[in-house]
């Protein structure tokens, strides 16, 4: 027994040695590497969250300022092997109340989606189109909304630069899914705590289509970093969507059974 | 309904004293939450009613309160929606309904209810086959989406591996008491030459509406296909109707409930875009065995052309084996869809479609449309085409009932 604990340590050991050499030997490390890097980093640090939950207010601004609000939560689960399941629920306008998406994410392929519908008490699956699609009239779109997985997007560093007063990577990301509303995004994510301050969206056409501003970042039990808003400019409509997000909760003991189609009946 | 207006009054009386001691308990305890509608509806008739005691147009009133409350993280549950509607034409129409009243404890791995309940089933458009838990509440609405609350004992149970995995939900459902479908009344249009008296039901069942009736459904999601298999033994929803003499020795129809046993399935692929849909029944104890179906697809686009605008394309071909006996308009149809949904501030959607008989010339066209207005108003528009409805189909009788519904309602 002892004796394979030893081989087995000494062969850990040797991996180590190894792969400590590979990167040493390696080529320079290429934009694409760096980004990805990054975005692995980003990713790191935000795993291990088990379950959260949040309110959400939405504002909805069209070309001449008129508002609209809704009342959304949200609760998601993490799950270690896959995309994050979650669930958001309408509380207003009144008329959508009860209204619930669930999505099960995945890190490739398509989301699995349902929507309930608490006036026909019906579940109806969604097809995986809806990626472009707005998200209840807001400029979000759902793939801005959805888990955002490593291994949805290929990246390319572009460069350092200082935005809101912070020292950031500019990271650009491409959509992997071939239904995307994006042809690329440009991130800043800032060194220090890899938070989110800003995304540009490019249309198909590469044109700059949308800006996603992302502030007010809280710590919450001493590990994970979420904005208090969230402001998204659409450059060719004019209209703009807020989220303003409260009452953040972590490992609240979620599980699985509050993301199954018979919970989205019956959450509220 | 009629048969016991005391009854019913009654029941109103009980509901709204519910209502409001729920209510204050509410505000003494600051627990759960009251939700719903109240609304206005004018039906405006494009032509003269076809039988003599047919009002023209009709204007009515609904309220439909939600009051629910939880407990134990949502873990316990209780949900109460009464509804009532008054019209101005059919006294049949002005009715009272409990449309949900149960209890609901979830648990680690089932689901238990108890009380009124409205469970749907199915995943078509044109119709829902395999939809057969509640009654229809057939004054409410023309293509039978507005149920009753069916009393039950039900059981939602996940089913697991030995290893975990995920093996679908197994429902079950007692239910104790039967519901009469209701009918429309001699002075409302949308109906056909008779008037079904529900004064005369009967049953095959020796208990009548007493009779328990079992169901249950095995369903589960894997990968891009939902399916859902369907069982149901007990007292049919559908009545079979013979003509007979009501008390005043006018002619109607006499509705009577046939004991029957029902397979179904309802499957769904997502495949892209697509979205491919087919529910079939195999049902036993109205004469012969028969089948009928309905499939099809939706096809969706989102952000046309860069705007906020969603597009769906339905199509459907619904089939039943009986073939012109059967008790549906849909016999051999089939209907194309477009549905709309704007995603504007106030998410305005509208729904296009034909139904065209395949056999016969007898075609409908409707719209369904809403809008919000503020945060609180949504108003609706309804219409429906009768065209070219041929003397052996069932929706004869409607021939002459092209209909524009609007619909105000304001929530709470």
């Amino acid at each position: 027994m002892k004796k394979i604990t030893l081989i087995a340590l000494l062969f850990l050991f040797g991996a180590a040695l190894f792969s400590t050499n590979e990167t040493a030997e390696a080529e320079p490390i290429t934009p694409e590497d760096k980004g990805l890097a990054i975005a692995i980093e980003a990713n790191r640090r935000g795993n291990g969250f088990g379950d959260m939950s949040a309110e959400m207010l939405m504002t909805l601004k069209n070309r001449h300022n008129k508002e609209s609000k809704r009342n959304l939560r949200i609760k998601t689960l993490e799950v270690p092997d896959d995309g994050d399941k979650s669930i958001s629920i309408f509380d207003n306008p009144k008329d959508v109340k009860g209204t619930a998406f669930l999505t099960l994410s995945h890190k490739t392929g398509d989301d699995d989606q349902w929507l309930y519908l608490p006036a026909l008490k019906r579940v109806k699956r969604i097809s995986s189109s809806n990626k472009s699609g707005s998200f209840m009239g807001s400029e979000f779109a759902y793939e801005d909304l959805s888990s955002q997985e490593v291994e949805k997007y290929t990246y390319k560093y572009l460069r350092d630069e200082e935005y809101a007063g912070q020292d950031c990577f500019v990271n650009e990301l491409d959509p992997v899914h071939p239904k995307s509303g994006y042809s690329r995004q440009i991130v800043w994510m800032d060194k220090k705590e890899y938070r989110t301050l800003k995304v540009e969206y490019y249309d198909k056409k590469n044109a700059l289509l949308k800006t996603l501003t992302m502030s007010g970042y809280t710590l919450y039990i001493d590990k994970y970093w979420q904005p208090d808003e969230m402001n998204v400019i659409n450059h060719t409509n004019g209209k703009s969507t807020r989220l303003e997000w409260k009452d953040y909760k972590f490992r609240s003991g979620l599980k699985d059974k509050d993301f199954t189609k018979n919970a989205l009946k019956r959450v509220r | 309904m009629a048969k016991y207006p005391f009854i019913q009054f009654r029941a109103v009386l009980v509901s709204l004293c519910t209502l409001l001691s729920l209510c204050t308990a509410q505000q003494a305890y600051g627990a759960g939450e009251l939700s719903g509608y109240v609304a206005f509806e004018a039906n405006l008739f494009a032509h003269a009613p076809l039988y003599e005691a047919q009002k023209n147009h009709a204007v009515s009133l609904s309220f439909k309160p939600e009051y629910y409350h939880e407990w134990q993280s949502g873990d316990r549950s209780v949900t109460f929606t009464p509804f009532i509607r008054l019209d101005s034409a059919d006294p049949e129409r002005t009715h009272f309904d409990i449309r949900e009243l149960f209890m609901l404890s979830v648990y680690e791995r089932f689901e238990l209810g108890i009380g009124l309940r409205k469970i749907f089933w199915g995943v078509t458009e044109s119709q829902h086959l395999v939809d057969i838990i509640n009654q229809t509440d057939a004054v409410e609405a023309t293509d039978g989406e507005e149920k009753l609350g069916a009393p039950m004992f039900s059981m939602s149970v996940q089913l697991e591996s030995t290893a975990n995995d995920n093996l679908g939900t197994l429902d079950i459902y007692i239910l104790p008491w039967f519901r009469e479908r209701t009918f429309i009344g001699k002075r409302g249009r949308l109906r056909g030459a008779l008037r079904v008296d529900s004064d005369q039901t009967s049953y095959e069942a020796d208990a009548e509406e007493r009779h328990i009736d079992l169901a249950m459904r095995w369903s589960r999601s894997i990968g891009d296909y939902d399916i859902g298999l369907s069982y149901f033994t007990g007292t049919g929803r559908t009545p079979t109707l013979t003509v007979g003499t009501d008390s005043n020795g006018e002619t109607v129809f006499i509705p009577r409930y046939i004991l029957i046993d029902q397979a179904g399935i309802a499957v769904q692929k997502v495949h892209e875009d697509w979205l491919l849909k087919l529910e079939a029944i195999a049902r036993s104890g109205e004469g012969d065995t028969y089948g009928a179906w309905t499939g099809g697809f939706e096809y969706s686009m989102s952000a046309v052309m860069g705007t906020h605008v969603d597009v769906g394309i339905l199509g459907e071909w619904s089939h039943d084996t009986r073939g012109n006996g059967a008790a549906t308009p849909l016999e051999d149809d089939l209907m194309f869809g477009l549905r709309i949904a704007v995603n504007d501030i106030g998410g305005t959607e509208a729904l296009f479609g034909i139904v065209q008989d395949i056999d016969t010339s007898a075609r409908s066209i409707f719209l369904e449309s809403s809008k919000r207005y503020g945060d609180h108003l949504r108003i609706s528009l309804e219409a429906n085409i009768f065209s070219e409805i041929p003397a052996n189909d069932l929706l004869f009788g409607l021939r002459d009932d092209d209909f524009v519904k609007f619909e105000a309602a304001y929530w709470f």
